[in-house]
């Protein structure tokens, strides 16, 4: 862990890197080119990029017929209005249709930060995590970025990434593999496990560390890929150490948590707690700030686990 | 496939008894605007695109979008008539297991270029096959259409904007101006006049037709053709329910089938 990268950053990067290797891959933005980091694509391959403007749901439904006639579209805009306001789009023309878009939706969660609720994407986990055919990526740092960005272009369908604004510890080494649907068991443990995603991955492992001193074993399972989710290392973390938390930068209704507990909940219940906005929306601040304030530190993390592993065993 | 105009004017009234067939079968479906837009869609199929049945992945075949998809009946019609699938298979249409679902799916019936249904999402759909056709130097046309009701989704207006800013002159769409949604005449629920004013203010070239002449259809298209740097927006006035007496100009066939009796007596005026 050592320089901080925004996924956003990692992402201009990625998508520089595989629009040199594949000539069907197109970038279309909604007027946040700068912002989104498209703007890097923009500068490399002028006649592969299209700016819509603000309007998300004509990108969208553009996006889905340029993928018909055989293109590789990643549409970037902010996770809200990717989301959000385009949500009939993605459902109807890339979703349901199986079209070969990817949608790569920078400034997700509270880190926004200043911007405040209008702008921070609390839901875009569950909206995606819900339709069908939808490949969802929340990538923990620079290296899943790249890994996620390179599945993306893999996989033949809908596929979404999630980024943020922040830098964010890079966990990674070079020899890093990203292998879509498999979790990382970032620490082993045998007494609780956090199962993390996006920027929680390192809060989590943080808040491993604050718990070795009282004698916590925890585990920590990095969810890059909260769709297909992998079942069979949920469960078997649950029933190896007897306790979950997860933990999103997200609410708590509908993304990961949501996720982990319906699977828990049919193959092995065990004590759980959702770290992550409890419905909720943000407000204007420091992205440090509104961390604290809504929950998601490693102290938040830390404090869950203990809860969890007091249920254990009642 | 250039059929002529008496050609055409008979294949019209064959699609139109294949839709008042399939929407009796089904027994729900939406009557009024594809009878308004068989002409249209016959002129297409039979005239105007360069396809192939038997590739409908043909990478240079021209595509239609049918962005008001719950005309989905002339749609179908004209596909089997023109040999994407066997006539015979139009009867299950909206039953359990059909490749012909109440709004078009693209994944399940050949021919289909677009899933559609959900109002105001062809055109932009439409405005990317354009983009991806200038991008791989491919001469194929793109033609989309749209209901009058339909445009008044906010999105067919940022997919107007963006077709203009990117100069589609390889797309051209239709408005089928049949004047009557659901809720009633349009001008009364919402009123998208002056409509051709819109479109022009939007940067289109725009032309106003008789959407069941023939003769001006085939001429609109070869005026689009000529047309650089623009895309083209035909304002073709249309008559709900056309050519089923009872159905004409009848806001309540929207979205009803014909029964029994009416499906004889539409299929009798259609002879």
């Amino acid at each position: 862990m050592s320089a901080k990268i925004a996924t956003r950053d990692a992402y201009g990067r990625a998508l520089v890197a595989v629009g040199a290797e594949n000539p069907h891959i197109v970038v279309l933005d909604a007027d946040l080119a700068k912002s989104t980091k498209t703007i890097e694509f923009k500068k490399r391959f002028p006649e592969r990029f299209f700016d819509f403007g603000v309007a998300e749901q004509n990108m969208m439904g553009t996006a889905a017929g340029l993928a018909a006639a055989g293109k590789i579209p990643f549409c970037s805009t902010f996770a809200v209005f990717a989301t959000g306001r385009a949500f009939d789009q993605v459902r109807q023309s890339i979703a349901y249709t199986r079209l070969n878009v990817k949608i790569a939706a920078s400034h997700a969660g509270i880190t926004v930060g200043e911007d405040g609720a209008s702008h921070q994407s609390i839901e875009d986990i569950a909206l995606m995590r819900v339709l069908p055919h939808m490949t969802v990526f929340v990538p923990a740092d620079a290296r899943e970025v790249e890994g996620a960005v390179r599945a993306a272009v893999e996989i033949e369908g809908p596929v979404y990434i999630r980024l943020g604004r922040a830098p964010v510890p890079v966990l990674h080494g070079d020899d890093f593999a990203f292998v879509p649907g498999r979790a990382l068991e970032m620490r082993p443990g045998r007494d609780a496990t956090v199962i993390a995603t996006g920027i929680m991955v390192a809060a989590a492992l943080e808040a491993a560390a604050l718990l070795e001193p009282e004698g916590l074993d925890v585990r920590v399972l990095d969810i890059h890929t909260i769709k297909p989710l992998d079942v069979a290392a949920v469960v078997a973390a649950a029933r190896e150490t007897g306790a979950v938390v997860t933990a999103e930068e997200h609410s708590i209704i509908g993304g990961l948590g949501s996720a982990v507990a319906e699977v828990l909940g049919e193959h092995c219940p065990v004590p759980l707690r959702r770290v992550g906005l409890a419905d909720v929306f943000g407000e204007s601040g420091r992205p440090d700030e509104l961390l604290v304030k809504y929950g998601l530190t490693p102290e938040h993390v830390a404090e869950a686990v203990r809860a969890v592993v007091r249920r254990k065993g009642r | 496939m250039e059929e002529t105009l008496a050609a055409l004017a008979a294949r019209a009234r064959v699609i139109r008894r294949h839709i008042i067939r399939m929407l009796g079968e089904a027994g729900s479906g939406h009557p009024g605007g594809s009878l308004s837009a068989a002409e249209i869609v016959t002129a297409l199929y039979f005239h105007v695109m360069r396809l192939d049945p038997a590739r409908p992945g043909w990478p240079d075949r021209d595509r239609f979008v049918l962005s008001k998809g719950h005309a989905c009946p002339v749609l179908y019609a004209a596909l089997a008539e023109r040999g994407f699938f066997p006539p015979e298979e139009l009867l299950t249409l909206r039953k359990l297991g059909s490749r012909l679902q109440g709004h078009p799916d693209m994944k399940k019936l050949p021919g289909v270029e677009m899933s559609t249904g959900s109002l105001g999402q062809g055109l932009s759909a439409a405005n990317g096959m354009a983009l991806a056709a200038r991008l791989d130097g491919r001469d194929y046309r793109v033609y989309v259409l749209l209901g009058d009701g339909e445009i008044q989704e906010g999105q067919v207006w940022e997919a107007a904007m963006a077709a203009a800013h990117y100069r589609l002159d390889n797309l051209t769409a239709f408005l089928d101006y049949n004047s009557l949604q659901i809720d009633g005449p349009c001008r009364e629920v919402m009123s998208v006049e002056p409509v051709a004013e819109k479109w022009r203010a939007f940067g289109w070239h725009v032309l106003e037709i008789d959407g069941h002449s023939f003769a001006a259809i085939l001429g609109a298209v070869e005026e689009a053709k000529r047309t650089r740097g623009r895309p083209t927006m035909v304002v073709a006035r249309t008559v709900k329910g056309k050519g089923v007496s009872f159905m004409e100009h009848q806001v309540d066939w929207h979205g009803a089938a014909p029964k029994g009796d009416q499906v004889e007596q539409a299929l009798r005026e259609l002879a």
